[in-house]
């Protein structure tokens, strides 16, 4: 018995090294392991031979069993390995074909993907965003700015007027008055949002948008102003920039300045720049430090001139994405052409 | 304001290029729009000739052929048009190679057969002066032929172009930016041209009344006569002066008014003394509805506001604004009054808005000017009127509401040094803030704890508080070079969004997230939009926010939905061959109400292809990701299906109303050109209040859910919110969720039926439900369904 069971063993071996696929050696397994196979067979039939032969018989079957479980196992293993292969090699496809289905891209418009990148520069630098109304109280939007009642702007050929009382903001400016009035000091706020004024050409539409700053404590000053402002330039146009303050006039500070950035264009020698005309600079905003007359408008609500100070800015939204981007003309940002809008955002 | 350099220079000549001239301006606070150039740009081939002979050309009647002296000793010989030309005069020559202020080159050329070398030239073709029919003729002062002309006549000047500011009248002369230019630089300032006066203040009896009725709107009026007067052109030098300036020369005594107040920024009126009726002039305000012609030859009507200057006959001026043609000053004029008067700014600025006219004159005026300036208009004006007109002057001046020259008050402000370098936040030595004010004009005194600063008249409204001196300070010290660059100490202050903002960027992002594009639409609209929306004649949204003065009438109301604006949008870029694109607006929306400031809320619309379900699905993306629970119903707008339009609702208990989502109606997408596009609007401001900002655990994981459909067939009126509403109901603590997920009719239901598959998920907090759990629910639900709706289970 023992012979037969080496001669199976033999003939097993034998055929699942000569196994070419796993259909093969699974026909193998079924044939020397199954059920009905041979060496199964014998060991169930163990207990009806002589008692001498039982352990002599068991233990071969045993061995024979298990050595053919162990072969069948690493010969699997093998042509699986090699079926994979070829299967990996099937599979090849053009991976250069686009995905499918293909996703669609939106895209913000790029006067709210540049607002929201001006925004969060601020709101690094410790500044919260404050809205107000874009139809607002000739008191807020000038008197309390301190506009002299002739200066020009209050005439109905810059400003939109809803009634004597009512006018289109023309600037967020006003939400300085209102931030003050809602919250005491130490105050950090941006206010950004749709202003108004009568122009239209290729630099000025009647609408546009502005985000105004404003910076009240104890102790802010006018290079605390510059310092500021040289963070957000290098933040947004690039780290290499610099800044330069030129004095100027608001009716709503003093001292006052408009502030240039250094230009970020690459200057070709003999060209002349399209952005700074090869003054260098570009003016990107007007500031300056809050001026007494209207912290005396909100000197109820903890805003006392003697005992606190600050500076304020403003720019123009449009201008920053426009120069950043290169857009010749302002009213592409509102044609909203969709050639136009997915080019940003 | 331009203000030509060769004429600042005359007053203040800092050793700059113009450009550089500008750039320190710039710095110091005066913008400089631009630097131009006013004449020749080069001076070379321009000379003083001497005309030897003038002949007629041979072949032209217009011609002459005259041989001039260009000096050493060289003769050209020139064919000139101009009929003045004559031998012996001295004239102005172009020499070939000249290039002319236009940018022409004179060469050698041939006039019919007779050859010319070069022009000789009219004061136009100098930009010199507005005459072109003669030639320029200069006046024998020891010239010799060859004299470079530049020598002789401001012929080339560079301008520089100036922004001033509301709050700087003073700089509306020459002489201000002169004061400027010295601040800036340190270059020494001349004394003002008016310094010297040749007239005199001890008597008032010139020969005219003058009676101020209105001294609220007149706070000074000054007056003085001259007779002898010969009217007539102006020297070149001055011509030269105001043409560069912008100014178009007209005769010597109205070249005059005007130079005065280039130089000095005081406005000037010149009367012809003989025509002022009574010789008597009034100042008064105008009765309502009279009448005024100006010297535009215009009749303009005055009301009570409006301050006139009047004589026996009527109104000859509108004061401070513009001069009537009634007294003006005539070729046959004689005798002249000279008026420099002072007048209220708000009641200039009124007046010129009123009656649609600016002027110089208003434009200095409005702005509130020194009365100190009105005398020192009279003293070059005087001057300049003895020296160019021939007149005498008649002694005395008018001086009505003047203080008496120099005796006005100056304000005397302290300036703290603490308050200096607490505000620029950086060290500024009092004997620095000394001396830029000093420059300034200011005069200044040392006090314990700074300067006591007295304020020159010219500067008394502008500098009126500490913070004024500390920027006058700021911008000759330096805010730029001398500046550090720091942070505020922020104590307490953190930068970060409210919550509202951050989920309306979250609420953007969804969208663009999904392949939106975002759009920015006008605030205006047209006031046709309401009817092309179909809105009802009581629709809410007609109560516009109405502008009284757009800039067209098709702008006049502001926005009261973002339909419109998506709308607009669509239509352009399918009217560009770029389809419909997908997009949405993020903005406000704006409704007149009772209150002095109309409701303004931030609205989110969306526009899309396709019908409700496709508007509706970025909708219920964007209300999940904000986690508001949300609800619809069948509702109708104007502009949509009405069909397939819904009302969107927010929470529940009670549900809020917060917009609507339809098909838009094809009788409005008609109106726009396009078809098949759905649309949703919604209150973002009130969505994002309902947001959910800071969820809550909820445990989802400990144990498995269970799941079962089941398709239940209804009538097909039967919105299939209400049948989820009854299986909620019926589904108890255990129901997690019920969606719809399929919907069918067809062969296999009856007609007028439909199949709803219902996805239930049954969940229990704390432990594993069963089959036996949910099959009791499930058969509660099916009942439910059947007795409220008579809904059969299907399948």
């Amino acid at each position: 018995m023992t012979g037969r069971i080496a001669e199976l063993r033999g003939e097993a071996e034998a055929a699942i090294a000569a196994a070419a696929t796993s259909a093969e050696l699974e026909e193998l397994r079924v044939r020397y392991l199954g059920r009905k196979a041979e060496l199964p067979n014998i060991l169930r039939g163990i207990a009806a031979l002589a008692p001498e032969q039982r352990g002599p018989t068991g233990k071969a079957a045993n061995q024979a069993r298990q050595a053919l479980e162990a072969l069948i196992g690493q010969r699997a293993e093998q042509l699986a390995g090699g079926e994979l292969e070829e299967q990996l090699q099937r599979d090849v496809v053009d991976v250069t074909l686009p995905g499918a289905p293909p996703q669609p891209v939106g895209h913000l418009h790029l006067l709210t993907a540049t607002r929201r990148e001006i925004e969060d520069v601020f709101l690094g630098l410790g500044f919260r965003i404050a809205e107000g109304p874009e139809v607002e109280t000739v008191y807020y939007n000038f008197d309390a700015l301190n506009f002299d009642v002739t200066h020009p702007t209050r005439g109905r050929a810059d400003t939109f007027y809803v009634n004597d009382d009512v006018v289109l903001r023309t600037h967020t400016s006003p939400m300085q008055l209102r931030a003050m009035e809602a919250e005491p000091p130490p105050l950090y706020i941006i206010v950004p949002g749709r202003v108004y004024r009568r122009d239209s050409d290729a630099t000025h539409t009647p609408q546009f948008h502005q985000i105004e700053g404003l910076a009240v404590d104890e102790d802010v000053t006018l290079a605390d102003l510059k310092g500021t402002l040289l963070a957000f330039a290098r933040a947004i146009f690039g780290r290499d920039r610099e800044v330069r303050l030129r004095p100027h006039f608001f009716p709503f500070t003093e001292p006052s300045i408009e502030v240039d950035v250094s230009c970020f264009m690459a200057h070709v020698p003999g060209e002349r720049c399209r952005v700074c005309k090869d003054t260098g600079w570009i003016e990107i905003l007007g500031a300056g430090m809050v001026d007494p007359n209207v912290f005396g408008y909100v000197a109820e609500y903890g805003y006392d001139p003697e005992r606190i100070q600050g500076f304020a800015f403003g720019m123009g939204i449009e201008r920053i994405a426009m120069l950043r981007h290169g857009v010749p003309d302002l009213r592409l940002l509102y044609d909203n052409d969709a050639r136009f809008l997915e080019q940003f955002g | 304001m331009r203000v030509p350099v060769e004429w600042l220079r005359e007053y203040c000549a800092p050793d700059l290029p113009a450009a550089e001239l500008a750039t320190r301006l710039a710095m110091t606070g005066t913008e400089v729009d631009r630097v131009e150039h006013h004449g020749v740009r080069e001076l070379d081939h321009f000379v003083v000739g001497h005309v030897l002979s003038a002949e007629q050309h041979p072949d032209a009647d217009r011609l002459k052929v005259c041989v001039v002296d260009v000096g050493g000793g060289e003769q050209a010989q020139i064919v000139c048009g101009a009929p003045n030309v004559a031998a012996g005069q001295l004239v102005a020559v172009g020499r070939p190679g000249a290039v002319m202020p236009d940018g022409t080159k004179l060469g050698r050329a041939k006039l019919r057969g007779v050859a010319s070398a070069g022009m000789i030239l009219a004061e136009d073709e100098l930009a010199i002066g507005p005459d072109h029919s003669e030639t320029l003729v200069l006046s024998d002062d020891g010239l010799q032929p060859g004299d470079p002309l530049a020598a002789v006549l401001p012929i080339s000047t560079d301008v520089l172009e100036l922004e001033i500011t509301p709050n700087r009248p003073d700089c509306l002369g020459v002489y201000g930016v002169a004061r400027e230019a010295h601040a800036a630089t340190g270059a020494r300032l001349r004394a003002a041209p008016w310094e010297d006066d040749p007239g005199s203040l001890d008597r008032d009896d010139i020969g005219v009344e003058i009676a101020v009725e209105a001294t609220d709107l007149c706070p000074r009026f000054t007056a003085r006569a001259f007779h002898d007067v010969r009217i007539g052109p102006s020297p070149p030098w001055l011509k030269a002066r105001l043409m560069a300036a912008g100014q178009r020369p007209i005769n010597n005594v109205v070249d005059i008014t005007n130079y005065v107040m280039l130089l000095s920024g005081q406005p000037m009126h010149a009367f012809d003394l003989d025509r002022i009726e009574g010789r008597r002039l009034v100042v008064r305000r105008a009765a309502d509805g009279e009448q005024v012609v100006t010297l535009d030859e215009q009749t303009r009507i005055a009301d009570a506001d409006v301050c006139l200057i009047a004589d026996a006959a009527g109104p000859t001026s509108i004061a401070g604004v513009m001069g009537g043609n009634r007294s003006e000053v005539q070729d046959d004029t004689t005798s002249v009054l000279m008026e420099a008067a002072s007048w209220d700014a708000p009641n200039i600025h009124s007046t010129s808005l009123k009656l649609g006219l600016r002027s110089e004159a208003s434009g200095r005026f409005e702005k509130g000017l020194a009365p100190e300036q009105a005398l020192d208009g009279q003293a070059l004006a005087t001057k300049l009127m003895l020296e160019l007109t021939g007149a005498r002057l008649v002694p005395g001046t008018v001086d009505v509401g003047g203080a008496g020259a120099d005796s006005y008050a100056r304000s005397v402000i302290r300036l703290r040094d603490a308050q200096v370098v607490g505000l620029l936040g950086v060290a500024i030595t009092r004997s620095q803030s000394a001396l830029h004010l000093q420059r300034l004009g200011f005069e200044t005194a040392e006090r314990p704890d700074g300067l006591d600063v007295n304020v020159p008249s010219w500067r008394r409204n502008d500098v009126t508080r500490e913070a004024d001196l500390v920027e006058e300070v700021a911008r000759l010290h330096g805010v730029n070079d001398q500046l550090p660059a720091t942070l505020p100490r922020r104590r307490g202050a953190i930068g970060v969004l409210a919550p509202a903002q951050r989920l309306r960027r979250r609420a953007e992002d969804v969208l663009v997230g999904r392949g939106l594009r975002e759009i920015v639409g006008w605030s205006f609209e047209s006031p046709t939009r309401d009817d092309r929306l179909r809105l009802a004649a009581d629709d809410p949204r007609r109560a516009h926010v109405v502008i009284e003065n757009p800039m067209s009438e098709d702008a006049a109301n502001m926005r009261s939905t973002l339909l419109g604006s998506l709308l607009d949008v669509a239509r352009h870029n399918a009217a560009r061959g770029q389809g419909v694109p997908a997009i949405f607006e993020s903005g406000r929306v704006y409704l007149a109400g009772s209150a002095t400031l109309p409701h303004e809320h931030h609205a989110l619309g969306v526009l899309v292809p396709g019908d409700i379900f496709a508007a509706k699905g970025y909708l219920e993306a964007l209300l999940r990701a904000l986690r508001v629970t949300s609800s619809f119903a069948a509702a109708s707008q104007p502009f949509l299906h009405p069909g397939r339009s819904a009302a969107v609702r927010i929470g529940s208990r009670p549900a809020q109303a917060v917009g609507w989502v339809g098909d838009v109606h094809p009788l409005v997408t008609r109106e726009w050109d396009l078809e098949a596009i759905a649309a949703f609007e919604i209150d973002l401001d009130a969505v994002v209040a309902a947001a959910r900002v800071v969820p809550e655990y909820e445990d989802l994981t400990s144990f498995p859910e269970l799941r079962e459909d089941i398709a239940i067939v209804v009538d097909e009126t039967v919105p299939a919110a209400a049948v989820l509403d009854a299986v909620r109901a019926a589904g108890g603590r255990l129901l997690a969720r019920a969606e719809v997920f399929d919907v069918y009719r067809g062969e296999q239901i009856a007609t007028g039926r439909t199949s709803l598959a219902i996805a239930l998920t049954f969940r229990a907090r704390e432990r594993t439900l069963t089959d036996e759990d949910v099959a009791p629910v499930r058969a509660k639900i099916v009942e439910r369904l059947r007795e409220q709706f008579g809904g059969e289970l299907r399948g």
